[in-house]
């Protein structure tokens, strides 16, 4: 067991590409904790989606023995934390089983919306916090800047940050002596106290089952012993604990201090919820930790198989990742146009695209997805409330007093020249300015917005609008009443249930129209013309209509032509099997994403 | 019981794949050959005749259509050596319809006679255009005064002559179009055939258009008021629509090209020729060598098939309705059910009926005019789902 004073438990505060991998590969790298010739890039994201996307999802810990200055071999715990938004709670979680952080700002960027969150996060855990300014190779960067800006809109002193290349490895170890003098060891704990550690994290490995990422606080925890996690109340016997040195590496047992992992043959990651607590089944210890909440899924959308046959398949793949993966809930939904599937809950827009990558890589199974929604709070005239988590659900209008829609504080960093733009989205999305303020050629917008709004292409308008030069994080801060309806879209006079969404009712014209005139656009011409309708209650307030088809006829056909035609009109036909018919009607499957994308 | 053949009766086909240009537009199997040993291969399709007659004995045969590539550039002899194969192998129809496709030239039109005698009494004039400039755009080697001599020609030499134009073409307008196919309505015999251009994969055009040239060209609307037109002017002037693209006097229809809407048997030879032959009662699909030169070997070799498949039941019942749809008349109801018991999707009908593009009386069905014009799709609809 390694004295507290000779161990040292961080993580990395970082907005995504400002370089937190490539500064974890390096000090992982320099200390020699990984052989020169099994260097990857992105060591610690395990997923092809993680390394793909540049981001983390889960939680990752290495252990990197780090011989200092003044002569001692220390223990440095890294925890490569999710930087994401959507694992707010996980993020905060990790950072409670450290005393410190590295905070890697882009010395040619700059702060971003993303940065604050997570380093906010950092303060409200007590963090000692270093900043690291990277990329100063760059002809682009300004140190001097970037500092003053982690002064004025961070509040720490920025006078003694490191100045790094993660890429170069310049100023690396100058980051190795930071961790160690500036961070402090752990607080307090006992060895001989009774078993108290944190669940930081867990992930499934298809060989060894649940691994648990564990930081003990009192107590040591080794092979053989019975384990209770306090919250789910299950007990296992543990079979292993180690460390990753990233590999994954055996030790003895684990002390108050440490970090590492323990496998108990725990079959669903749904078992271990992060922020619990664990202790022995026998000499439990008193209290479990504070903090511990089970997640909440606030984003929810459809999923169906694109090949109708696949359902079966979708199911075994979508409890599989259920598995895996607490925080996403899903209950099986009949839509009459898009069949069988499920609706799924998820904790954030990037929470959903992760799933959905997921389920179509890993498992290969073609999906069309709806548009998101959010849960609304529905009050009936007597004031009971009742939580509508899809639209098509919605009751008669004349059973509802009125309706709730959740909302949320979002920050927006942006350079100036693209604030009236920016000010204009969140104008347009309902939004509500909190604060506007400006440092150092950026301003940093707070709106209070619906998420209803935020939902679905926010971020992408956001990211257009600023040639990507914005960022954007957002919280819940709760639920308001407004004047919501359900608008529903007709196509050759059926409602199409997949179509359906809330919106506010002085925006249901707007949202109506350039609904149905996208629709014009993605459904193909029939035989018959199909007139495209957009309605509140019986109330239609937006139409198109798409033309019959006037010609489509081959010009000639003679004796040689009877099967190379037929196959030619085969193929079509089997190309229309991707369409979803309804009705009379085929709807390509895009449309239904598609339909919702607003262009201005 | 008759095999089914019988009710659209029996033709025989030959392709003569060689052209003296390739049209920018044309995606049959044609080949611009130097020097071709036209006896050789005279001998070579009346061999492969005599094998497909010993395979139908008995037969009678309504219509023989020399096909191309350009016919019209075989020699009179050769002509007589493939028609006599014809008239050893089968029993010719009193009222035997023999065409031939000539280009509109002069050196083709001094040929005429020569093939009158051979036994032709039918041409098919590859007229296309009447203003040389849509003439040169569309790669034809003929002026339109040429054409109108060489039809002249054709008019004295044969009883029927028939010939092609080739419509919605780049920047035509519907005022265009409507002053050429009155012209072209003052000329017509008896026959004609009026296709909108349309785009190949694998021709010059198609390669053109696919890289963002050949502008212009009309879009579905243009083409659907053009096809309209066309419909309403060639009915007026007494060649009403008996197919999607042919005009003709009552009783002037092509016998040849109704063997195939009404999916009778046909013998194809030459070069990528194909044949639906009925041997023993069950249907056959054949297709020939593509290549001239593979053809050729294969022929003298004892046969010119690349292919000789049996058509299973509801692959001859999707060919009927791919092929009788075209024509007015449409399809017979029972001889779908013969050839696919429980094939036909009642409902798909009648949700066609519906809609207004498609017609259904006790014993047949068949599209109606804006049917027509949507045929494709109409047919797709009516085609058994695949799995």
């Amino acid at each position: 067991m390694t004295p507290l004073s000779r161990i040292r438990n961080f993580s990395i505060v970082a907005h995504i590409d400002h370089g937190k991998s490539t500064l974890a590969d390096r000090l992982i790298q320099l200390t020699g904790t990984v052989a020169e010739r099994d260097m990857k890039d992105q060591l610690l994201d395990a997923m092809d989606i993680e390394r793909e996307r540049g981001i983390t999802i889960k939680a990752n810990t290495v252990r990197i023995d780090y011989p200092a200055k003044d002569g001692n071999t220390y223990v440095l715990n890294l925890i490569d934390t999710p930087g994401h938004v959507d694992f707010a709670y996980e993020v905060a979680r990790s950072m409670q089983a450290v005393e410190g952080s590295l905070l890697v700002v882009d010395a040619t960027q700059g702060v971003e919306a993303q940065t604050l969150a997570n380093v906010y996060t950092a303060i409200d855990a007590d963090h000692e916090i270093v900043p690291v300014l990277n990329k100063v190779d760059l002809p682009a960067s300004d140190p001097d800047r970037v500092r003053e800006q982690i002064e004025d809109v961070i509040g720490i002193d920025a006078s003694e940050a490191c100045l790094i290349s993660a890429k170069t490895g310049v100023g690396i170890p100058d980051v190795l002596e930071a961790i160690v003098n500036k961070l402090p060891p752990p607080d307090e704990g006992d060895a001989d106290k009774p078993l108290k550690a944190m669940l930081v994290d867990s992930k499934y490995d298809q060989y060894l089952g649940v691994i648990v990422i564990v930081r003990v606080i009192d107590g040591t925890l080794k092979k053989g012993d019975r384990i209770r996690m306090m919250k789910t109340g299950g007990t296992y016997d543990v079979d292993d604990v180690g460390v990753y040195r990233p590999a994954m590496t055996a030790v003895e047992s684990l002390g108050p201090g440490e970090i590492g992992y323990l496998n108990a043959s725990i079959k669903q990651v749904r078992d271990t919820r992060v922020g619990d607590t664990i202790t022995h089944e026998k000499k439990p210890c008193e209290t479990a930790l504070p903090g511990f909440k089970p997640s909440v899924p606030v984003v929810f959308c459809g999923l169906f198989p694109v090949d109708a046959n696949d359902f079966e398949d979708m199911r075994d793949a979508i409890e599989k990742l259920a598995l895996n993966d607490a925080s996403f809930t899903y209950e099986m939904e009949t839509s009459a146009a898009l069949g069988f599937g499920f609706r799924c809950g998820f904790l954030g827009l990037l929470h959903l695209e992760v799933i959905r990558d997921r389920l179509e890589r890993e498992y290969g199974i073609e999906l069309i997805t709806t548009a998101p929604s959010v849960i609304y709070h529905l009050y009936t005239k007597d004031g009971e409330r009742r939580d509508l988590h899809n639209p098509a659900d919605m009751p008669d209008m004349t059973t509802v007093g009125h309706i709730e829609e959740p909302r949320i504080k979002a920050t927006i960093m942006v350079p100036d020249e693209y604030l009236g733009d920016v000010l204009k989205l969140c104008q347009e999305r309902r939004g509500l300015q909190m604060d506007l303020t400006y440092v150092g050629g950026r301003a940093m917008a707070v709106y209070d917005l619906p998420l209803n709004e935020v939902v679905f292409d926010f971020y992408d308008r956001l990211k257009s609008v600023t040639k990507g030069y914005a960022s954007f994080d957002y919280e819940m801060i709760g639920y308001r009443e407004d004047n919501l309806v359900k608008m529903s879209i007709l196509v050759n006079d059926e409602p199409v249930d997949a179509l359906a969404m809330m919106v506010h009712r002085d925006r249901a014209e707007m949202r109506g129209r350039a609904m149905c005139e996208k629709l014009k656009e993605l459904i193909p011409r029939h035989m018959f013309k199909i007139p495209i309708q957009a309605a509140i209650g019986a109330k239609v307030i937006a139409r198109e209509t798409l033309s019959a088809m006037r010609k489509d006829v081959t010009a000639k056909c003679y004796g040689g032509d009877a099967s190379r035609k037929k196959k030619l009109l085969e193929k079509q036909k089997a190309g229309k099997k991707k369409m979803r018919q309804f009705g009379k009607v085929e709807i390509p499957q895009e449309a239904f994403i598609s339909a919702l994308k607003m262009d201005s | 019981m008759s095999e089914d053949w019988r009710e659209g009766g029996f033709a025989l086909y030959v392709h003569w794949p060689f052209c003296e240009a390739k049209c920018p537009y044309c995606d049959f199997n044609s080949h611009v050959v130097a020097n071709v040993d036209q006896d050789r291969w005279a001998r070579a399709l009346a061999a492969e005749i005599a094998r497909s007659a010993a395979l139908t004995p008995g037969r009678v045969l309504k219509s023989i259509f020399f096909g191309g590539g350009t016919p019209s550039l075989m020699k009179p002899e050769t002509v007589e050596t493939v028609l006599r194969a014809a008239r050893d192998g089968w029993t010719w129809a009193n009222d035997i319809e023999i065409t031939l496709e000539a280009n509109p030239r002069s050196v083709e039109a001094a040929r005429f006679q020569g093939f009158a005698s051979a036994g032709v009494n039918r041409v098919s004039l590859g007229v296309q255009a009447l203003n040389d400039a849509d003439l040169r755009r569309l790669g034809r080697l003929h002026s339109a005064a040429e054409a109108q001599v060489a039809f002249d020609t054709a008019r004295d030499t044969f009883d029927r002559v028939s010939f092609d134009l080739i419509y919605a073409r780049q920047n035509q307008t519907l005022a265009d179009w409507e002053t050429e196919l009155r012209s072209a309505l003052a000329l017509a015999v008896d026959h004609m055939s009026l296709y909108q251009l349309t785009i190949e994969p694998g021709t010059a055009f198609g390669a053109r258009h696919a890289a963002g040239g050949l502008r212009g060209l009309p879009d579905e609307d243009l083409a659907a008021d053009m096809y309209e037109l066309t419909q309403a002017l060639c009915e007026a002037a007494g060649y009403p629509a008996y197919e999607v693209s042919n005009h003709a006097r009552p009783g002037a229809e092509s016998r040849h090209n109704l063997v195939y809407w009404h999916y009778g048997d046909y013998v194809g030879v030459g070069p990528g020729a194909h044949g639906r032959v009925t041997i023993d009662g069950r249907k056959h699909a054949t297709e020939d060598w593509t290549a001239p030169g593979k053809w050729l070997e294969a022929a003298e070799a004892g046969s010119g098939h690349r292919s000789v498949a049996e058509l299973d039941g509801p692959t001859q019942a999707g060919e009927y309705m791919l092929m009788g749809l075209r024509v007015c008349e449409g399809v017979d109801i029972d001889r779908l059910e013969r050839m696919a018991p429980g094939g036909i999707a009642q409902e798909k009908l009648a949700a066609l009926q519906d809609i207004g593009v498609l017609w259904k009386e006790s014993t047949r069905f068949g599209v109606t005019a804006r049917g027509r014009m949507v045929l494709n799709a109409v047919v797709t609809e009516l085609l058994p789902d695949q799995d």
